[in-house]
């Protein structure tokens, strides 16, 4: 990925942040600059929550150029709670355990590094929901 | 508008050409074309291909092949559509030829994938999507069929093996092809065995990338008798797209760029889906086949895998799908495979489809660019 894409992105990849249309008020991630919805050119922007659950998954075990290292990888749709698909990674789970309409949360980790002299990629992925422990209360 | 007709064909055969370059398959399946309307001279050029630049480090394709080809200082274009390239240069052909600019109009598709490895020729495919927030999440091309094919199993409650005479079908076709890259039957056991390339995708749910050129000449209705015995029609040819990335879609499962641009289709040629003898459709995966025939009205949503399961894909079938062997069999040269299916569908309804000869009188074709993000459907008569 190059520099000035690396940081342009920063904010969607790091803080699932988004956008909410001006006009019909439907939430729009990635943020784009005109509404997909209703064609509206003016958005507010707002930060997702990052719960969501599993769409549909898929493990890869051929990858393309610069993901080889990661494989076997999974690749999910989630559908956030809030409506829209996003695209990502899952990460802290067994390949085998995923199914649709597990529940997921959205964490910040390393997407992929570009050789030893080039940009760390970060950027979002989804686990299962991390929960408190039943006997601390 | 005028009436436009297809009065010549020519491709090379589909697979790896170690010894020939991007620039001798193109003007390989340009002359052959040529030869096959016996003309030497073409008023334009446009090149269906999508990825000279990035693995050729080749762009201009379009000049390249006017030149290499002895076409002289014609008007030349390449045209890009992802995975529909080469749909995508036929309808401009088509537009030009229809609007009377111009009259002999040659349209190519090439594509040469064997000069770069597996993992940069995924990389490279995989440019058809959403680079931003697809591609940069480590999804692959297979991935994203992974998750249309997990997703509708889902949904419609069908088993993997469901998708198998997909591939059976396509194979068996390829045996009697000569220009197919594999030509050997396979079975459903194979398919069922077979290795995971993106779970549920297997290896035998993906077409292969490969090299390859086919090219039509396209004239106006007043030429077609002159420069072919069986001169075909086109009766129409329609575009639409869709969101591109997956993820933006109200639903991803619905092709509704193949359902608009074949519904244009059907209103174009005045026909509907019963009318359809045969249909090259775009089964870069076995998934997108079913999602095809759904949007296109053949079957209705999750039931596109019954189609194939009763036998109606077959030759003899209700439906003819991939008969000379599709996307799966004959292979999948990227920005040629639009002109492909356009020459096989051109033999098939001149009567020259030897083994795999359907008998009928109209036949579509459609190209899907990406995931379906973009449709170019062409219905052609007899």
């Amino acid at each position: 990925m190059n520099i000035p894409r690396y940081w342009r992105t920063e904010r969607a990849r790091y803080r699932l942040l988004g956008e909410t249309c001006r006009r019909c008020g439907k939430p729009i991630f990635p943020p784009r600059d005109v509404c997909p919805h209703c064609t509206e050119p003016q958005q507010d922007p707002r930060t997702f929550a990052g719960r969501g659950e599993v769409y549909s998954f898929s493990t890869v075990h051929q990858a393309p150029a610069g993901y080889t290292d990661c494989k076997p990888y999974t690749v999910a749709l989630v559908k956030l709670e809030e409506g829209p698909l996003v695209t990502a990674q899952l990460t802290d789970v067994d390949n085998e355990d995923v199914h649709v309409g597990m529940p997921v949360e959205m964490v910040t980790r390393k997407i992929k590094e570009e050789g030893d002299n080039g940009v760390i990629v970060y950027g979002y992925k989804f686990r299962r929901p991390v929960r408190e422990s039943a006997d601390r209360h | 508008m005028r009436d436009v007709y297809v009065v010549g064909i020519g491709q090379t055969e589909a697979g790896e050409h170690w010894d020939r370059s991007l620039r001798d398959l193109g003007v390989d399946a340009m002359l052959a074309a040529l030869q096959d309307a016996g003309v030497e001279r073409a008023d334009a050029l446009y090149v269906g291909n999508m990825l000279a630049g990035e693995l050729a480090a080749q762009a201009h394709l379009g000049t390249l092949l006017a030149d290499w080809s002895g076409l002289g200082n014609i008007e030349a274009a390449r045209v890009e559509a992802a995975d529909a390239s080469g749909a995508a240069a036929l309808r401009m052909g088509y537009l030009a030829v229809a609007s009377g600019a111009l009259d002999l109009v040659l349209v190519c598709g090439v594509e040469k994938m064997t000069d770069a490895d597996e993992e940069s020729a995924d990389q490279a495919w995989s440019y058809g999507m959403d680079g931003e927030y697809e591609a940069s999440q480590g999804l692959s091309v297979p991935a994203v069929a992974g998750l249309l094919m997990r997703r509708y199993m889902h949904e419609f409650g069908v088993q993997r093996e469901a998708f198998a005479p997909f591939a059976v079908n396509a194979h068996c076709n390829g045996v009697n092809n000569p220009c197919a890259m594999f030509r050997r039957p396979i079975s459903v056991d194979a398919y069922i065995g077979s290795g995971m390339i993106a779970d549920p995708v297997g290896m035998f749910d993906v077409a292969p990338l490969c090299d390859g050129a086919a090219a039509v000449l396209l004239c106006p209705g007043d030429r077609a008798d002159e420069l072919a015995a069986k001169p075909v029609h086109v009766r129409a040819s329609a575009v639409a797209t869709d969101r591109l990335a997956l993820h933006s879609r109200a639903d991803p499962l619905s092709l509704r760029a193949a359902y608009m641009s074949s519904q244009m289709a059907y209103a174009q040629a005045g026909v509907g889906p019963a009318d359809i003898g045969l249909f090259e459709l775009h089964d870069s995966f076995s998934v997108m086949a079913a999602l095809s025939l759904e949007a296109c009205g053949f079957a209705q949503p999750g039931h596109g895998t019954d189609l194939a399961l009763d036998g109606e894909i077959g030759l003899r079938g209700r439906i003819p799908i991939s008969t000379m062997g599709g996307l799966k069999a004959r292979g999948h040269p990227i920005g040629a495979t639009g002109i492909y299916q356009i020459v096989e569908l051109v033999k098939q309804l001149r009567g020259e489809a030897g083994a795999n000869q359907v008998e009928c009188s109209l036949g579509m074709a459609q190209s899907l660019g990406g995931s379906g993000a973009t449709a170019i459907t062409h219905i052609l008569e007899a």
